[in-house]
């Protein structure tokens, strides 16, 4: 997921950066059912809904801004603040509730500091509990941006967090997971 | 029936002309990816191309240079506890043989490779599922009957070919050239077939309305709700990464059978993987005049589009999900009219699972007796269920309905993980219930299940033994329906928070004598008063919780105790001195030092301290580790 570079390129500092906006406006503007995909595409381009942009969407569709922040404060997708680089998404479904995710989202935030929802200072890691990645197989999961980690154990979980932070200060800072190491069954769990 | 003469079978679409010497399949579904599938698909494909061996030929390439072997990506094969999985397939003078490979990593490919592909010999002590001999795990098929499933694992979903070599688009092809739309919902009327996102209405019927419905703006619609947030439930994934065409068929047959020539597949945007295939799908399908306008030369035009959620699991329910698609928030409208009658842009509308859907090509190619060949009473056909929890084999185990809940959890799911005791089966997700060991032989069936209080659902089927408590995992429904709630109903936006209120203080040891019977009478209030299914099923875990396992809430409120040890308030933990070897494994394992001790010494939890993570008890090798 690209988001974090989206943040920077987009929104200039100081200045909302309107080109994006415009591109995917002249997209959908007059499609059937057009706000849902033109918050999805904007979020996809500044990383998060800026005030500026639902302003727009509304004057262009033609709708009261209510509707629009209505919608995107709707559905959980949507975020009107910008996330930090790196979303840890900490799986809370049921065979992962059953299996251990509270104490893996506990050791997860103990580590990084910060709650659900919340940024790291350094902006590298966000941590959301979601409902369910639908990996219910290998629970318990977690996902650092597109990559699923799976068998989890507390200890895990935070190694691998560990390790992609090491491997992000590292230097390559591309969100580029393939790297990191297979996390290993919890405790040798058989597979 | 469409009268055109010019209609193309689906078969004279594609070819193919070689077949490679070696075929390999690798599970590139979510949870093959997630035990690290794409770094096997890399390993083998690097592997063979340095064995100089073979040529490492794309699937379905036209030539083959002296020996050949091919690669796959499939979908889930269901038995996700074992990702990830490889099938190997060689042929030698005609003879086919094929062998799965379980839990492969990058690491085992080169013995694979030199053993299996090169050697000829296959490397026995990996192999889970065999042609040629048994195996413990061939047991987790054995009950099974993939109709849904069919394609799901066998074929690549990215290509189409493999789609039309397995069958795929005959049946759309029968309908457009020997069926009328009458004629099509009546076979699928006649199948039994039944919703499968939860509801159970019988999908010809509703077919039949959509039909019949008169439409003021001159469109239909026809949906496929692949929004699927049970927690615990992942079929509907599986299906769409898997064999998504099959899916796209299911739709344009019933787009000809109701008259509707839009349709909407609405997927999860948690699912990301499904959404690119599904993309790839329909870009392949349109491309081949399967989808799109004049279908196969046919009269029959049928436009589809992808649209993605966003985030929202009251989106499920029918109405709420076209509110999402008009780009509204979806929230939930009174019925009727129903939307077969007003639905999409006020158009008639006809919405079905992807489950379902899959079932409907099926259906039209093998005829509707033997679909309601199989099943049960009222229930005829395949269920699939996403089996997980403390299970030894957790997937997708597809089966006919009538099973017992004891057949799907001992012989397919292998029975307990760690062979601890069984505490119960959670049916049906937020919308379903707890059942205890007493009700394992109850059947997979519709009727059946409903008389439990817990229901068939969407098919999340988890596992919970004695380590899990049945309070706590009440609480854990009630707030995931609790913060789904889309507010537009009183009962069920302020109830379930009050619902919630109490059950989490008996889960900390405050409840109170009277607290049972409040939840039972807002139970009852939320109920009568939603809208919705998503509302009006809400209090069921606790109900169905409240019905088998009272005293487990009465212990947590007059005895302060959580048999489980789940409930951190609830619980203590000790060390026992003459158990206790100081080998430092609790200590390293505690996460907040609240365990001291020398090396080879009796070590002790400082009770304040301890946060009751449990995490020393779990590393515990010599039983010093206890708790209350």
């Amino acid at each position: 997921m690209s988001v974090g570079q989206g943040v920077e390129s987009a929104v200039e500092a100081g200045g909302f950066d309107e080109a994006p906006l415009r591109d995917l406006l002249e997209t959908y503007q007059d499609q059937r059912g057009a706000l849902i995909p033109l918050l999805q595409g904007t979020q996809a381009a500044y990383g998060y809904l800026p005030a500026e942009a639902m302003e727009s969407i509304a004057r262009a569709l033609r709708e009261p801004l209510s509707q629009v922040f209505g919608v995107a404060t709707f559905y959980a997708q949507f975020r009107l603040v910008p996330r930090a680089r790196n979303v840890v998404r900490v799986c809370h479904g049921t065979a992962c509730h059953v299996s251990g995710a509270p104490l893996v989202s506990l050791e997860i935030e103990r580590n990084l500091g910060i709650g659900d929802g919340e940024n790291t200072e350094d902006m590298m890691f966000t941590i959301e509990n979601v409902a369910c990645l639908g990996a219910c197989g290998m629970a318990p999961v977690m996902m650092i941006n597109e990559r699923t980690y799976g068998k989890l154990s507390p200890d895990s979980a935070v190694k691998a967090v560990k390790e992609f932070r090491a491997k992000e200060e590292a230097g390559n800072g591309s969100g580029d997971t393939s790297a990191v190491p297979e996390v290993e069954d919890a405790d040798g769990e058989e597979a | 029936m469409t009268t055109s003469t010019a209609i193309r079978r689906p078969t004279e679409l594609h070819a193919r002309l070689v077949l490679p010497d070696v075929e390999i399949g690798i599970c590139l579904g979510t949870g093959g990816v997630a035990a690290g599938g794409d770094e096997v698909f890399a390993a083998f494909e690097a592997g063979l191309a340095g064995t100089g061996v073979f040529a490492v030929v794309k699937p379905r390439e036209d030539t083959c240079p002296g020996s050949c072997a091919s690669i796959i990506g499939t979908g889930c094969r269901g038995m996700c506890a074992m990702d990830v999985l490889v099938d190997v397939l060689t042929r030698k003078e005609g003879v086919e043989s094929k062998v799965t490979y379980g839990t492969v990593t990058e690491k085992m490919v080169a013995k694979i490779i030199e053993e299996h592909i090169i050697g000829g010999e296959p490397v026995h002590k990996w192999i889970v599922l065999s042609d040629d001999e048994p195996t413990s795990h061939n047991e987790f098929y054995q009950l099974q009957d993939r109709l849904v499933l069919r394609n799901c694992g066998t074929i690549d979903p990215e290509i189409i070919d493999d789609y039309l070599e397995a069958g795929g688009y005959r049946g759309l092809y029968k309908v457009l050239t020997e069926m009328t739309p009458e004629r099509v919902h009546q076979e699928v009327l006649a199948s039994g077939l039944r919703g499968r996102g939860g509801a159970g209405f019988p999908t010809g019927l509703k077919w039949k309305f959509a039909a019949e419905a008169p439409s003021a703006t001159g469109e239909k619609f026809f949906i496929c709700n692949g929004d699927e947030g049970d927690p615990g439930a992942f079929m509907d994934r599986s299906v769409l990464e898997g064999d998504p065409h099959s899916v796209f068929e299911g739709m344009a047959i019933g787009g000809y059978a109701i008259g509707a020539d839009h349709g909407y597949v609405y997927v999860r945007a948690e699912y990301p993987l499904a959404i690119k295939r599904l993309k790839i799908a329909l870009k392949q399908a349109e491309d081949r005049g399967l989808l799109g306008a004049n279908i196969m030369g046919s009269d029959f035009s049928f436009h589809l589009k992808i649209k993605e959620g966003a985030g929202a699991f009251v989106c499920g329910e029918e109405t709420a999900l076209m509110q999402s698609i008009e780009g509204k928030r979806g929230m939930p409208r009174l019925r009727p009219p129903f939307p077969a009658q007003s639905g999409l842009w006020t158009s008639p509308t006809n919405i079905n699972n992807v489950e379902t859907l899959a079932c409907v090509p099926w259906i039209i190619t093998e005829g509707a007796e033997a679909f309601a060949g199989r099943g049960f009473e009222k229930s005829k056909g395949t269920k699939v269920f996403a089996l997980t929890g403390k299970v030894k084999r957790s997937g997708l185990a597809e089966v006919p309905m009538g099973l017992t809940l004891r057949d799907v959890i001992y012989s397919i799911g292998g029975g307990m993980k760690d062979d601890k005791e069984f505490r119960a089966v959670q049916m049906g997700g937020p919308s379903g219930g707890c059942l205890p060991a007493s009700l394992l032989d109850t059947r997979v069936d519709y009727e059946e299940l409903n008389e439990t209080g817990a229901i068939v659902g969407s098919g999340g089927m988890v596992v919970l033994d004695v380590d899990n408590c049945i309070v706590d995992t009440a609480r854990f429904f009630l707030k995931f329906t609790q913060a789904e709630s889309c507010g537009k109903c009183v009962p069920c936006r302020v109830g379930t928070v009050r619902m919630l209120e109490i059950l989490t203080r008996i889960c900390e040891g405050k409840g109170v004598q009277e607290d049972i019977g409040l939840l039972e009478t807002l139970a009852d209030d939320i109920k009568a008063g939603s809208l919705c299914a998503l509302g009006g099923t809400a209090p069921n875990p606790v109900l169905t919780s409240l019905k088998y396992f009272r005293e487990e809430f009465e212990e947590h409120i007059h005895e302060k105790k959580c048999r489980a040890g789940a409930c951190a308030e609830l619980t203590t933990y000790w060390i026992v001195a003459e158990t206790c070897t100081g080998c430092r494994a609790c200590s390293r394992a505690c996460p907040v030092d609240a365990i001291t001790g020398e090396k080879k010494e009796v070590h002790v939890i400082d009770p304040e301290a301890c946060i009751k993570c449990g995490a020393c008890y779990q590393k515990c090798r010599f039983d010093a580790v206890r708790r209350q």
